[in-house]
C-alpha cells in the first residue's frame, strides 16, 4: 500500500466514522443496517461540450443510410434492452429532425438476449449492406457468441452495456465498449460493500451467464477474505429454497447477486421471506424498475452498483426520452445508448459512407458525451469510466453515490 | 466460520474444483430443504398428474401441458389485478377476504387451464386422431402447440414476467427440527395431496373413472362396450387442466414473479420427469415422483452446489429408469386393478 493510498484510506475511515456517528445520533437503534446512509451525491450536470446529435443542421448523407440496434427488445430481461433502444431513438430523432438533408434510418433487431439466437440475427445484420454501424449487443453472453461475425464483416459494434472483461480480449477490431467493464465494477462494488456498507462477510451469488460469472469472479477477488460464501443459481430458476437455506446458514452481512433482474427479483423476495437480513446488493443487470416491482416487499433498501451515470440532470435528453418511450423516465444505460448512437451519427455527418470509414472514425473518435468522455484504446476499452451506486427508496431507484476508486 | 466450513467439506480438487461435496451443508440444511422441497414437489406432482392422465389414455406426451399450466398462472395474476391489487408490497388482508380472493383466483386458474387443455385437445389432437395419424405426428404437434401457446402470451404480454402481486406473505407457523414451516408451504402441500386424493378417487372409484381406465386399457374394446371414447379423452384433458390450474395458483403464491411466457417450460419438463420417475400413466406414481423430485433437487443442490440443480433431477431419472424402466411404481392406469 502506497503512502498516498494509506492516507486516503485513513481519511475515508475517518469520514465514514463521522457519518456513522451522525447516523447513530439520528436514529434510536443505530444498528448495522443504517451504515449506508452516506449523503446522496449530486448527479453530474450535462457537460457543455457534450456531443449533440443535432449538429449544425447542414449534414448531408445518402438516403437509405442505416444504423442498427441489436439486442433484447422483448426477450429475456427485455427492460434492459428497451432502455437502450429508446436512448438510441432519442439521438436518431434529434439528428433527423435537425438535419433535413440527412435522414438516418434505424433498424431494430431482436436477439432475445440469448447467445444461441444472437449469431443468426447478427449474420442477418452484416448481410444488410446499408447498415454501417450498430449499437449493441447489450449482454455479454450474446456478445461473446456473435462478436466475431461483426469482426469478419468489419462492421462497428458499440456495446452500451456488455461488461464482461474478456470480450475485449478476443482481438475483434470492431468491438467498442461504451462503459467500464466488470474489472472496474467488481472491485468498486467490493469497496462499496465493505467500506460504505461496512460488511465483514459477503455472500456472492452468481447466475450461469457469461456476465454473472465474470462479474462474480471480479468482485470475489476484490472482496478477498471477506467473500465468505459463493452460491450459484440458474437462468430462469424461480425456486431458490436450497440456496436461501444455505445462505441463511452462512448468515453473511451482505449478499451480492451477480446476474440479471429476472432471477434477482424472486431470489431477493425469497431471501426476505426466509428472514435473511443481509443487505442485498445487485449490479447493473439487476438495476431496473422490473426488479423493484418484481421483488415486492424485498426491494426497499436494496443497493445497486452500475458503471452508468445518473441521468437526473440531462434535462433535454430526459424530455426527448419521455416523448420516445411514452412517458417513461430513462432507465439504466439509456444515456449510454444515446451517446453511442450520437457517435455513429457524427460519423455519418462527417461524410462517412461505408463500414470501413465508420470503423476508422470510431477508432479515432475523441469527444465528450452525456455520460463521459469517449476515447477508445486499441482493444476497444475506454480510458475513463465511472461506477455509481443506486438505492431503492420508496419504491423508486434513486442515485446514491459515485464510487471513487482508491489507489 | 468459512474456514471451518471449507475444512469440513470434501473437495475433489483444489479451489477451482468443478464439483465439490458440501456434506456439512446437506446435513445442516437437511430439514429446511426437506420442507421447501416438499412444497415445490407438490406443485410438480399436480402438474405431473396431467401428463400422466393423458399419457395413460392416449399414450401421448402432451408437451403443451406446461403452457396449460402457465395460462393458469396468468389467470391468477389477472384475477389479482382485476381485484384491484397492484405490484408492490404485500397487501394486508383480513383472513376471510384473503381466503375469498384466493378461492376466486383458484376458480379463474382452473377454469382457464381446464379450458386451454380442452381447446388444445379439440384443435391440435382431435383432427389428427380422426385421420389416424401416427404417434410421432402427435408428438411433433404437441411440441408445436407448446410453442404456439407460449408465443401467444409473448405477443400479448411481451418477454418480461408480470410484476409480482402477492396477497399472502409467508409466515412461519411451526418448526420441525429447526426448519420453519410457513403458512404457504402448509397450504400448498395439504391442498396438493387433497387434490391428488380427489383425482385418484375419481379415476379409481367412479363410473367415469372406470371409463378412463377402460379406454386406457383397450380403446377399441371400450368403445364396443359403449364407452364414449371422445368424451373420455376430453374429460381426461379437462381433469389434467384443472389440476394444472390449481398448481398454477399454488405456484404463484410461492413465486409471485412466476407469470412469464416461458415460465412453464422448465417446470413442465420437471413435472414430466416426475411423472416418468413415478411411473407414467400412474396417478400414485405422479405424486410420489413429484415429491421425490422436489426433495432430491434441493438435497442435490445443497450437496453439489446450485449449478447442479437440474443435473441432479435428470441423473436421478436416468438412474431409476436403468433399474426400473417403467418408473418406481410402474405404468398402471391401463392395468385392471381395484
Amino acid at each position: 500500500m502506497s503512502r498516498a493510498r494509506f492516507g486516503r484510506v485513513v481519511l475515508l475511515a475517518a469520514t465514514a466514522s463521522l457519518v456513522l456517528g451522525a447516523c447513530a445520533a439520528r436514529t434510536e437503534d443505530g444498528g448495522g443496517d443504517d451504515q449506508g446512509s452516506q449523503p446522496q451525491a449530486s448527479a453530474p450536470a450535462q457537460a457543455a461540450n457534450a456531443a449533440d446529435p443535432a449538429g449544425d443542421g447542414n449534414a448531408q448523407c445518402d438516403a437509405g443510410t442505416k444504423l442498427a440496434y441489436a439486442g433484447t427488445i422483448n426477450g429475456a430481461n427485455a427492460a434492459l434492452g428497451q432502455n437502450i433502444l429508446n436512448g438510441v431513438k432519442v439521438a436518431i430523432e434529434r439528428h433527423n429532425s435537425n438535419n433535413p438533408n440527412c435522414q438516418v434510418e434505424l433498424q431494430e433487431f431482436e436477439t432475445e438476449g440469448t447467445p444461441d439466437r444472437a449469431p443468426g440475427i447478427v449474420t442477418q445484420i452484416v448481410n444488410t449492406q446499408d447498415i454501417i454501424g450498430v449499437v449493441g449487443l447489450p449482454f455479454s453472453g450474446e456478445s461473446k457468441a456473435a462478436g466475431n461475425i461483426f469482426d469478419d464483416a468489419g462492421l462497428v459494434q458499440l456495446t452500451p452495456s456488455a461488461t464482461n472483461p474478456a470480450l475485449s480480449e478476443n482481438g475483434w477490431k470492431t468491438f467498442f465498449r461504451g462503459l467500464g467493464n466488470d474489472n472496474t465494477q467488481g472491485p468498486a462494488a467490493a469497496q462499496f460493500i465493505t467500506e460504505e456498507l461496512g460488511a465483514q462477510t459477503v455472500c456472492v451469488v452468481r447466475d450461469d451467464s457469461e456476465y454473472g460469472i465474470g462479474l462474480a469472479n471480479s468482485i470475489t477477488e476484490g472482496l478477498g477474505d471477506k467473500a465468505s460464501c459463493q452460491e450459484e443459481v440458474k437462468t430462469k430458476q424461480t425456486d431458490f429454497s436450497a440456496v436461501v437455506n444455505s445462505i441463511k446458514g452462512e448468515n453473511p452481512d451482505a449478499i451480492f447477486f451477480s446476474g440479471y433482474y429476472q432471477e434477482a427479483a424472486p431470489f431477493a423476495q425469497q431471501l426476505f421471506d426466509a428472514g435473511v437480513e443481509a443487505q442485498f446488493v445487485g449490479p447493473d443487470g439487476v438495476k431496473d424498475d422490473e426488479f423493484v416491482k418484481g421483488a415486492g416487499d424485498a426491494a426497499e433498501g436494496v443497493y445497486f452498483t452500475c458503471p452508468c451515470v445518473p441521468a437526473d440532470q440531462f434535462t433535454e435528453f430526459n424530455e426527448g426520452y419521455e416523448k420516445q418511450s411514452g412517458g417513461k423516465a430513462p432507465g439504466t444505460y439509456s444515456p449510454e445508448g444515446y451517446d453511442l448512437a450520437t457517435i455513429l451519427l457524427k460519423g455519418i455527418d462527417s461524410g462517412v459512407k461505408d463500414r470501413a470509414g465508420m470503423l476508422e472514425f470510431v477508432k479515432n473518435y475523441e469527444g465528450q458525451g452525456l455520460t463521459k468522455s469517449f476515447k477508445w484504446n486499441e482493444k476497444g476499452e475506454l480510458a475513463e469510466s465511472t461506477v455509481w451506486t443506486y438505492k431503492v427508496e420508496n419504491g423508486q431507484i434513486v442515485r446514491n453515490t459515485e464510487i471513487k476508486p482508491q489507489g | 466460520m468459512s474456514i471451518h466450513h471449507h475444512l469440513s467439506s470434501l473437495y475433489l480438487a483444489q479451489s477451482d474444483s468443478l464439483i465439490s461435496f458440501d456434506v456439512e451443508g446437506l446435513v445442516d440444511q437437511f430439514w429446511s430443504n426437506t420442507v421447501d422441497g416438499l412444497a415445490q414437489g407438490s406443485i410438480y406432482a399436480l402438474v405431473a398428474l396431467g401428463y400422466t392422465l393423458v399419457y395413460g389414455v392416449l399414450k401421448l406426451i402432451n408437451f403443451a401441458h406446461s403452457e396449460v399450466f402457465i395460462y393458469g398462472a396468468y389467470a391468477t395474476w389477472f384475477t389479482f389485478y382485476a381485484l384491484g391489487f397492484r405490484p408492490g408490497p404485500t397487501a394486508e388482508l383480513a383472513i376471510f377476504e384473503l381466503v375469498g380472493f384466493l378461492l376466486l383466483a383458484l376458480l379463474a386458474a382452473v377454469l382457464v387451464s381446464g379450458a386451454t387443455a380442452v381447446v388444445l385437445e379439440r384443435v391440435a389432437y382431435r383432427p389428427l386422431r380422426n385421420r389416424g395419424a401416427p404417434r410421432l405426428v402427435f408428438l411433433i404437434t404437441a411440441i408445436g402447440a407448446s410453442f404456439v401457446l407460449q408465443q401467444l402470451i409473448f405477443i400479448w404480454r411481451g418477454g418480461n414476467p408480470e410484476q409480482a402481486i402477492r396477497l399472502l406473505r409467508p409466515e412461519p407457523v411451526f418448526e420441525i427440527f429447526g426448519a420453519s414451516v410457513t403458512n404457504i408451504t402448509i397450504v400448498i402441500v395439504l391442498a396438493s395431496i387433497l387434490l391428488w386424493l380427489v383425482a385418484d378417487t375419481f379415476v379409481n372409484r367412479t363410473r367415469f373413472g372406470r371409463g378412463i381406465r377402460a379406454v386406457a386399457q383397450d380403446p377399441d374394446t371400450a368403445t364396443l362396450m359403449g364407452v364414449n371414447k371422445e368424451r373420455v379423452i376430453m374429460m381426461t384433458f379437462l381433469i389434467g387442466g384443472l389440476l394444472a390450474g390449481a398448481a398454477a395458483l399454488f405456484y404463484m403464491m410461492k413465486i409471485p414473479q412466476g407469470a412469464a411466457y416461458q415460465g412453464g417450460f422448465l417446470l413442465g419438463i420437471k413435472a414430466f420427469t416426475a411423472a416418468v420417475l413415478g411411473g407414467i400413466g400412474n396417478l400414485r406414481g405422479a405424486l410420489l415422483g413429484g415429491l421425490l423430485l422436489g426433495l432430491m433437487e434441493n438435497y442435490g443442490q445443497s450437496l453439489f452446489g446450485g449449478e447442479w440443480r437440474d443435473v441432479v433431477a435428470f441423473v436421478l431419472l436416468v438412474l431409476i429408469l436403468m433399474f426400473r424402466p417403467t418408473g418406481i411404481l410402474g405404468e398402471s392406469l391401463g392395468k385392471a386393478r381395484v
